[in-house]
């Protein structure tokens, strides 16, 4: 019981970040039908510079851990921002309108671009922080001494994304900027002729994921304290998987598959191999999407005969 | 009567020309449309009359030819040809305004011209509400209330009043087309004859001078359809909007139209009152497929 408690805690951490990066990739393939194989290397950047901004800002000598901690989450979101942005600008604007697969080439592109920039200017090298964030609270004790605990940082984590996702639903259904967005997720063209500016709805949806992903690369930053130029790609696919087998398209979809694969994966990893926890995930995948192909909050396409 | 530049003209269209490849779908097309009135565009099936449309709104760039549209008054023509020698798009003078719709992009012929539109195949947000769907026709003065921010989204005395405004908006128009119970209902699940008024009502929430209509009797039976007249009269009665229609159901292009143009195979073939084009031989003759030379024979047995 403390056991499963444990990695039920864990799986939920986990799954809160991919499900923070997953709205990205459910947000854009939504709106232009496209999926954005740079979002999880977007998710890197995130964390590369929410490390730099958390170097800066010890350095300026804020000390004060909650303060530090919401100023490198504001750095990196705004930062990371500018690069979900400029990714749509150079590399998908101009492409929208040609055939289907040519923006999904270009992602892949930018995908190995983004890499191999952090690659050169950051070096190649794991790197490695201190945990700002230590201590917990212990929930439960098993006879045989398991102490079943709630870390801090892994309650940041969970509130954070709770609160953001929040805001963000909140946005989307009830403002006016989330109208334009759904309805040109429903009808570009049409979205267009009201008036909508579509480019800059687009444009939007990009900043708005990319800020999640960088909340996300910060997180993950400061829970697992190391980072490489190449940990967007395992996380993007994962979250990709997240928003696949939560529905595509679907934003609590998104939040709902990135929690299951979390779940699945903290399981999997504690009950039976942890080598074998992406086998684990994927296999869900492939299940999933055999036995219900639009995924679990998917709406199916249905076209009226 | 001539497709002279009468006293209040709203749009004038001179020269269209849209070419898809080889095939000629508007071939230099010139009409007028006069503030106010409605005007109805009609022809056989694949005349160009959608073409037009698209046009018009932005959805094609045009191969050739100018399409002209005046805010205020008729006088704003006057600098037609200055506009059109300048690189701009519109300019505006006080309460006028000349807008070259061929220049502009699809949104901003919606957002800067106020020209709206509906389609043949009903075009709602179908997995919106029926209000959300007339809310998102508003999308620009909202966001302009919110001064494009998250924080104006999210509460500022400006956005909420704005947004009241909004909905209130467009409660009157779910007033008029009899959906104030259906409100909250996707779109989607409408009856026909509904989701094609809405998607007036939609058009007319996003404010515009010119109403082009692709349609809007196709697929309606004979109560929804006199419905449907009663509607856009009273679009035309109340709020002044000048409207552009494309149509085969006669009874309404006899009943409400204003002015009529007639287009076989992209070209027009006449122009003028209802009753006047439909005594025209040449109108005849492409309804019911008369060659060329027979024309002559039609013209002698209408003038009988």
């Amino acid at each position: 019981m403390e056991y499963f408690l444990q990695q039920l805690i864990n799986g939920l951490t986990l799954g809160s970040i991919y499900g923070l990066i997953a709205i990205g990739y459910t947000m854009v393939y939504g709106i232009i039908g496209m999926i954005n194989f740079a979002h999880g290397d977007i998710f890197m950047v995130g964390a590369f510079v929410s490390l730099i901004a958390l170097l800066l800002i010890t350095a300026l000598g804020i000390t004060a851990v909650p303060l530090a901690l919401l100023l490198v989450l504001v750095i990196a979101m705004i930062i990371t921002s500018l690069y979900g942005w400029t990714v749509e600008r150079v590399a998908y604007r101009p492409l929208r309108g040609s055939f289907r697969l040519a923006p999904l080439i270009s992602a892949i592109g930018m995908s190995i671009v983004l890499q191999n920039y952090i690659q050169i200017v950051q070096g190649a090298r794991v790197k490695a922080i201190q945990p700002i964030v230590t201590g917990g609270i212990p929930l439960m004790e098993s006879a045989d001494g398991f102490v079943a605990r709630i870390a801090n940082i892994q309650i940041i984590i969970i509130v954070t994304t709770v609160v953001l996702m929040t805001v963000f639903s909140l946005i989307v259904a009830k403002t006016s900027l989330g109208r334009a967005q759904r309805a040109c997720e429903q009808d570009l063209k049409m979205a267009a002729l009201l008036g909508i500016d579509t480019n800059r709805v687009i444009s939007l949806t990009f900043v708005m994921g990319a800020a999640l992903a960088a909340v996300a690369g910060c997180m993950y930053l400061v829970y697992y304290g190391v980072l490489d130029f190449y940990i967007g790609f395992v996380a993007g696919v994962k979250a990709f998987t997240a928003a696949v087998l939560g529905g595509i398209g679907s934003l609590p979809g998104a939040m709902l598959g990135g929690i299951l694969i979390g779940l699945i994966e903290a399981f999997w990893a504690g009950y039976f191999s942890s080598e074998y926890k992406d086998v684990a995930a994927f296999s869900i995948l492939a299940i999933a999407l055999i036995f219900l192909p639009t995924g679990i909050l998917g709406r199916p396409e249905v076209e009226k005969v | 009567m001539s497709p002279s530049m009468s006293s209040d003209t709203i749009l004038t269209v001179d020269n269209l020309t849209m070419r898809f490849g080889g095939l000629t779908a508007v071939d230099s097309l010139s009409f007028t449309a006069t503030r106010g009135e409605i005007t109805a565009l009609i022809g056989p099936n694949g005349a160009g009359k959608t073409t037009v449309f698209n046009c018009i709104t932005g959805f094609y760039k045009p191969t050739e030819g100018r399409i002209a549209l005046a805010h205020g008054s008729a006088a704003a023509f006057d600098r037609l040809e200055d506009l059109t020698d300048s690189p701009e798009q519109f300019s505006r003078n006080g309460s006028d305004a000349l807008f070259l719709l061929e220049r502009m992009q699809d949104h901003d012929v919606s957002g800067k011209a106020h020209v709206a539109r509906t389609f043949q195949n009903i075009r709602l947000f179908g997995g919106m509400t029926v209000l959300e769907n007339l809310m998102v026709a508003q999308h620009l003065p909202l966001m302009k209330a919110s001064g494009y921010s998250i924080f104006g989204l999210l509460g500022l005395p400006g956005y909420r009043k704005a947004e009241n405004e909004a909905i209130d908006k467009a409660r009157y128009w779910l007033e008029h087309i009899n959906l104030v119970d259906r409100a909250d209902e996707p779109a989607a699940g409408l009856p026909y004859g509904d989701q094609r008024r809405l998607e007036i009502a939609r058009a007319m929430c996003s404010d515009p001078v010119l109403l082009c209509l692709d349609e809007p009797a196709a697929g309606l039976n004979a109560r929804e359809s006199h419905d449907l007249n009663d509607i856009l009269t009273f679009i035309r009665r109340e709020h002044g909007t000048s409207l552009l229609l494309i149509e085969h159901d006669m009874s309404v292009v006899m009943e409400i139209s204003d002015h009529v143009v007639v287009l076989d195979y992209g070209k027009k073939i006449s122009d003028g009152t209802p009753d006047y084009v439909r005594n025209d031989p040449k109108v005849i003759a492409a309804y019911l497929g008369v060659d060329d030379e027979e024309i002559d024979d039609v013209e002698a047995e209408v003038s009988k």
